[in-house]
């Protein structure tokens, strides 16, 4: 469905993203992730036929966005990071207008503007000015705006930004609903927001691809294959006795390269061990085997920030990534 | 044509549902109305019909050269402004029907606003001895005038995102291509020739308040219209470029 190779812009002399080479299958669901001005609002913008590259080549579908970009636009959704709407207009009035603009059939339109407001459930605010929405259901209008003509591609530059944490966990179940009909492309700086809706992320760092993958695998790849729980123990006596008693027996089970006392304290001891792969099972078997109470266990997720490091400095305990 | 049509129809939603074209409306209207009454009705001294005509267009070109400039300083700085400029560069339509389409619905904004200062020529017609003639060719003359003026404020809201800046530079290409015409009488040939033809009212209008009609006068404020349409589009295509 998209293929990008080399892809370069400059603005001025500066470079926002150099040398992007990647594929996209129809029908995935495709994460940017990236910290703010790494380059992913760039690609969305050269990938929506907004702007134009430097140098490379973007194909759609097998046309070049640099020569056949009026076609492209037809079958294109996109969400930039601020809605394009026009507040003076309804919610209806404007879905309307983008429906016609973007070539849906005069006898469609009508049908089209519906399926868009229930999808995205407008329903109730279909008749109100734009400018009088609050934000969510702004960012909700500038989603059906993006769907209204079902294009094969939608391009959702930071679609939950801004938006409430109930709000953000409609917006996903949204995209995820999304996903079967379109091959969605959307940018977040938030990992956790982003890996569960995407099948597939692709993480961008100063204008590079860093990684390439789903998140089990770019953790992974990150961490340099090892696993890191985390333990929280009830204190049986004095907390930093507890914590070696702990240490001794997991340092017993197999795989497990290392173990530290994260806080002993309050009658809770909490430790990191780091092992080969996931151990969780046999680390609580060991703990509880030793005659500690044991209060939780859970694998830990590796925040983006950690990620990027990881990936950015492969002497900090990772490998190298793929694109790296 | 359809996508033209469709940014005709919200472009003219767009002025009837926010204050500016009624704002600018009412302040033409009153502005003719008072120059109408204060200089063409209000003299001692007994004149010829025609030339209270004259005198009407003659403070109507001005009021419409401002009109146009305040009816299309939002045309392209406030979808740039907004973003939603974003959403017609990734549709499917191309740069030069989003001018044209900007472009006509003003002018068409600007024609019906500029009809209904028709009742002060009828008043003329009624009571004393004028041509529809005069009338027609003064009516034209505004039409001209105001779509080329149009297309120069459109050209200077292309270049900036700022409706104000968009005003300001739109109001200095428009003067300094009036004040050709001084240039025009002080500069040697072949300058001055130059100069003189560049002249967007002296030259150009003058003869329309008479009720005289000159094929290259109409091919002149044609001409340029469409010479800064063109440069608009353009503007707008090397954005895709920069920005």
């Amino acid at each position: 469905m998209i293929e990008v190779e080399n892809l370069t812009k400059y603005y001025g002399g500066k470079r926002a993203i150099s040398d992007l080479t990647f594929q996209i299958e129809k029908g995935e669901i495709v994460g940017f992730l990236g910290l703010n001005g790494a380059g992913k609002s760039t690609t969305l913008r050269i990938l929506a036929c907004l702007i134009l590259p430097s140098s490379g080549r973007v194909r759609v579908d097998g046309l070049d966005t640099a020569h056949s970009s009026f076609e492209i636009r037809k079958r294109l959704g996109f969400l930039p990071d601020k809605p394009p709407l026009y507040g003076e207009m309804t919610a209806y009035d404007y879905l309307r207008f983008v429906a016609e603009l973007k070539g849906v059939p005069a006898k469609d339109v009508n049908r089209r503007v519906s399926e868009a407001l229930s999808v995205c459930n407008l329903q109730s605010v279909q008749g109100q000015l734009i400018e009088t929405l609050s934000h969510g259901y702004q960012q909700r209008v500038g989603l059906a705006q993006a769907v209204v003509h079902k294009p094969s591609l939608l391009i959702l530059d930071e679609p939950t930004g801004g938006l409430d944490p109930v709000q953000i966990v409609e917006m996903r179940e949204l995209i995820k609903r999304l996903g079967g009909e379109h091959t969605v492309l959307l940018s977040s700086h938030i990992l956790s927001e982003i890996s569960q809706t995407c099948d597939r992320l692709l993480v961008i760092h100063e204008g590079r691809l860093a990684a390439d993958g789903t998140e089990e695998s770019i953790s992974q790849g990150a961490g340099g294959g090892a696993a890191v729980i985390e333990l929280e123990l009830a204190a049986a006596g004095a907390e930093a006795a507890t914590g070696e008693r702990a240490r001794a027996a997991i340092g017993k089970v197999a795989g497990v390269l290392a173990s530290r006392v994260v806080s002993a304290e309050g009658g809770r001891v909490h430790l990191e061990v780091e092992a080969t792969d996931d151990r969780r099972a046999e680390v609580a078997k060991a703990v509880i085997d030793a005659g500690l109470g044991l209060i939780g266990l859970q694998k830990k997720a590796l925040e983006l920030e950690s990620i990027f490091q990881r990936l950015v400095n492969p002497s900090q305990g990772g490998s190298k990534s793929r694109a790296a | 044509m359809k996508p033209i049509a469709l940014i005709i129809r919200r472009e003219l939603s767009a002025y009837l549902r926010s204050p500016l074209g009624w704002v600018v409306a009412a302040v033409v209207l009153l502005m003719d109305g008072l120059l109408f009454n204060s200089f063409a009705l209000g003299s001692d001294t007994a004149r010829k019909s025609s030339e209270i005509l004259r005198q009407f267009f003659y403070f109507s070109s001005g009021t419409t050269m401002a009109a146009s400039l305040f009816l299309s300083m939002r045309l392209i700085a406030e979808e740039r402004q907004n973003g939603t400029l974003t959403l017609l560069f990734t549709s499917p339509i191309r740069d030069y029907q989003i001018v044209i389409g900007k472009f006509l619905s003003a002018l068409i904004f600007l024609a019906a606003l500029t009809l209904l200062t028709g009742y002060m020529p009828a008043l003329i017609l009624v009571h004393g001895k004028i041509t529809r003639g005069q009338i027609m060719a003064g009516y034209l003359g505004l039409l001209l005038l105001g779509s080329t003026s149009l297309s120069i404020g459109m050209l200077a809201s292309a270049l900036t995102k700022s409706q104000l800046v968009a005003i300001i530079s739109g109001a200095a290409m428009l003067v300094g291509m009036i004040i050709c015409w001084l240039l025009g009488s002080i500069t040697d040939r072949p300058l001055s020739e130059l100069f003189t033809w560049l002249s967007i009212w002296n030259k150009h209008f003058q003869p329309f308040m008479g009720g005289l009609i000159n094929t290259q006068d109409v091919v002149y404020y044609v001409t340029m219209t469409y010479a800064f349409l063109f440069a608009t589009t353009r503007v707008i295509e090397s954005r895709r470029w920069s920005s």
